[in-house]
């Protein structure tokens, strides 16, 4: 599988996190919340709206900019 | 005395934690940002007294918002004696994340690993002794909100206090930062500077600006032209170490989770699953918040008013009547009894009438906060608040705000993008404040007696539609540039324990009470004075200088339709404290006419069109002094604080106007 963006994943799929595209800033605090390279993140929720991820059985929304910038690998 | 600080991230139940240590009565919502503040409160055990300090929930120890900057510089410069680290057993992870920052800090760290009950329910196991083991701290298992383990964590944090032990989180960062590390620490050794060396070598590493600075105004440490080169070549690679050594620290906090927590393969669809899928549902979210608000104002007013309200009104007609009989037997001064039954009773108790009404309504909110719903609305606005320029987090401060505008204000700490903060202390006047219920319901009362619910529910979204708008305006003009990133945690949803709910109430009501007995009646008293002189003038007239002043103000708000003097002293008065302004319409209306209710006299003075412009009008403009000063406050700045009442005025004045010309146009009155 091609690494894609947290936001291509649907409902109910999910990855590894690989790598984040973001500035220092956002990338820094995505860690904090547990996006760390390496976590499994399960999609909970992406149609309109921030979408809503399950990272360890702990729900976590974001926003969809945001979300485009967590790249997924296998 | 000893000092222990409490840590964690948000909604780990840090503060019902505080309150078990404590016994004290510190309100506690199921979302993120809470304590805002720190909090301080004593312990007793043993016959010893322990002094506990409540930190804000974070995530990290950087320098990201005003909370984490807060937490930091009390376990830096507080020196509390021992730090209870609350880590939720459910998210052992990033929790321990924050634990280990707390090692790296040199902290003597007692690890509280709390919601253990509801960890075991999701199948998720410890060893514990391996757990404290690798973490060079002690781990206690706690259900604060059971209050299980508390004696135990209390005996471990005493013992701690007095041992001599070196707190140290030993985290490689890999060849090429510890080498960095150890270069930096040899400039900064024996600099007698305020931390550990070993940390501010990290910080610095981190890109941490604030460290920066204390490190370059130290004139030990920047004399030397090699430290400014080192200083300056690591600038240059900031963003590299600074997510190498995040990284590193979450890879250290994995390899102990790894060996002493045993996860659940899958998890499988929990309750808060089921509910959310419905409540944060594409096209349905955004109704059932609605209609949950509508629920909320509707019981409000069936339960407070209908059921309670008149009861209050009764008692407190009675109570006045005792008062006066009593007074007239014991031949009190004329003015005495005046000033007791027209002004205190007239006036206060206007106020305290509404009682029942505002329990209900902080009963009803307190529930839904500690359901974790509130995280849910934030979610659902999200794409409203993002279209406005603005991001969904906001909203929370607004939501705060229903209940009181000071904390809604001290919330917008959590937000970490300067512009959206300014923004959402900007507009939070707007969202209407619990002190403004007594205006509205006794305007109801007179006019809309069978649409209460829905009058309220309409006057709460007027001020969310105002606020919004003021944002969006905000964000084009004053605060231009890019919103931030939304990122926010969904708790899951609890039961609200009705020792929570009933605590967030007595919070709210005895402050409401406590503004009753001494801003109002101060008000009271001065407009009362106001009222009678210059002495032989007819008591509340208009030749009193009360009426003067009223006279004086009330041209402004002719356009609007009411512009008596009675109202516009009313509306002056609310500039210190809301419940004023009904307190003010209570005097000087029941005294022109003895014994007369409130709200059949504006029955008289107003009409539904000028009703509603006028509670238009009381819920736009200035916000009362204390949220003035907290304004001033958290901007820093008086200059905000001005543009506030100046442009909150001019908002309110504007749509009490456009209520009242375009009602007139269309034939209403």
């Amino acid at each position: 599988m091609a690494d894609i963006s947290l936001i291509q994943l649907n409902s109910g799929e999910q990855g590894k996190v690989k790598k984040i595209c973001a500035g220092g800033c956002a990338t820094k605090r995505l860690y904090e919340m547990g996006f760390n390279t390496g976590a499994k993140v399960k999609v909970v929720k992406n149609d309109a709206g921030p979408i809503i991820v399950s990272l360890s059985g702990n729900k976590i929304a974001l926003g969809r900019g945001l979300a485009q910038k967590i790249i997924i690998g296998n | 005395m000893n000092t222990i600080a409490l840590v964690g991230n948000p909604n780990s139940g840090k503060t019902t934690l505080f309150n078990a240590l404590t016994g004290s009565n510190q309100h506690v919502g199921n979302w993120p940002g809470v304590t805002v503040e720190k909090k301080e409160g004593v312990l007793k055990f043993n016959e010893k007294i322990y002094n506990i300090v409540d930190l804000p929930g974070t995530y990290s120890l950087g320098a990201f918002s005003e909370d984490e900057i807060v937490a930091r510089d009390y376990i830096l410069k507080g020196n509390p004696n021992v730090v209870i680290n609350v880590v939720d057993a459910t998210n052992i992870e990033r929790n321990l994340y924050l634990t280990t920052q707390l090692l790296e800090m040199g902290a003597k760290v007692v690890v509280a690993l709390n919601m253990i009950d509801e960890a075991k329910e999701r199948n998720i196991k410890f060893d514990i002794k391996a757990l404290s083991e690798k973490l060079g701290a002690p781990v206690i298992p706690t259900v604060a909100s059971k209050r299980k383990g508390i004696e135990e964590l209390i005996k471990q944090s005493i013992e701690l206090i007095e041992k001599d032990i070196d707190f140290k989180a030993n985290i490689s960062y890999g060849e090429n930062i510890d080498k960095e590390v150890e270069k930096l620490k040899g400039f900064l050794n024996n600099k007698d500077l305020e931390y550990p060396s070993q940390w501010i070598a990290i910080k610095l590493l981190e890109g941490d600006k604030y460290i920066y600075e204390l490190v370059n105004k130290d004139e030990n440490v920047n004399s030397s032209n090699e430290f400014k080169n080192v200083i300056h070549n690591i600038k240059n690679n900031t963003e590299d170490y600074e997510l190498e050594i995040v990284d590193k620290r979450y890879e250290f906090v994995s390899n102990i989770a790894d060996l002493t927590v045993t996860l659940p393969d899958e998890a499988e669809e929990t309750i808060t699953d089921k509910i959310d899928k419905v409540l944060t549902h594409k096209w349905l979210g955004l109704p059932i918040f609605a209609l949950i608000m509508l629920i909320v104002f509707q019981l409000t007013f069936t339960v407070g008013e209908d059921l309670f309200g008149e009861l209050m009104g009764r008692g407190i007609e009675i109570l006045s009547e005792i008062i006066e009989n009593l007074l007239i037997i014991i031949n009190s001064p004329s003015w005495i009894i005046s000033f007791v039954t027209e002004g205190i009773i007239g006036g206060v108790g206007a106020v305290v009438e509404f009682v029942p009404l505002i329990v209900v309504l902080y009963m009803l909110m307190g529930f839904l906060e500690d359901s974790g719903y509130m995280a849910r609305a934030a979610y659902v606005m999200d794409n409203i608040m993002r279209a406005l320029g603005l991001q969904g987090k906001t909203f929370i401060s607004m939501i705060v705000g229903f209940g009181c505008n000071v904390p809604g204000i001290m919330s917008t700490r959590t937000l970490e993008n300067k512009k959206d903060r300014m923004i959402a202390i900007l507009i939070n006047p707007f969202m209407s404040c619990g002190a403004k219920l007594p205006i509205y319901l006794v305007f109801i009362a007179a006019f809309f007696p069978n649409n209460g619910g829905l009058v309220l529910f309409f006057l709460y979204l007027l001020g969310i539609v105002v606020a919004l708008l003021m944002g969006k305006i905000f964000s084009k003009t004053l605060f231009k540039g890019e919103s931030s990133y939304f990122i926010m945690e969904l708790p899951p949803y609890r039961l609200p324990t009705l020792r929570n709910v009933l605590r967030n109430m007595w919070d709210n009501v005895s402050g409401f009470l406590k503004r009753a007995g001494t801003t109002i009646f101060a008000v009271v008293t001065v407009l009362w004075v106001l009222a009678m002189l210059p002495l032989g003038v007819e008591p509340y007239g208009q030749s009193s200088i009360l009426g003067q002043i009223g006279l004086f103000i009330a041209p402004i708000f002719r356009p609007a339709g009411f512009g008596t003097w009675q109202a516009a002293v009313g509306l002056f008065s609310g500039i210190a404290a809301k419940e004023a302004v009904i307190a003010t319409l209570g005097m000087v209306y029941a005294g022109v006419s003895q014994g007369a209710e409130l709200v059949s006299t504006i029955q008289e003075v107003f009409t539904p069109l000028t009703a509603a412009s006028f509670m238009v009008m009381t819920l736009l403009y200035i916000p009362c002094a204390a949220t003035i000063g907290t304004i001033k406050k958290e901007t820093n700045s008086y200059k905000w604080a001005i543009f506030t009442v100046v442009y909150t005025f001019a908002i309110g004045w504007l749509g009490a106007v456009l209520v009242f010309q375009i009602g007139s146009l269309l034939g209403f009155s």
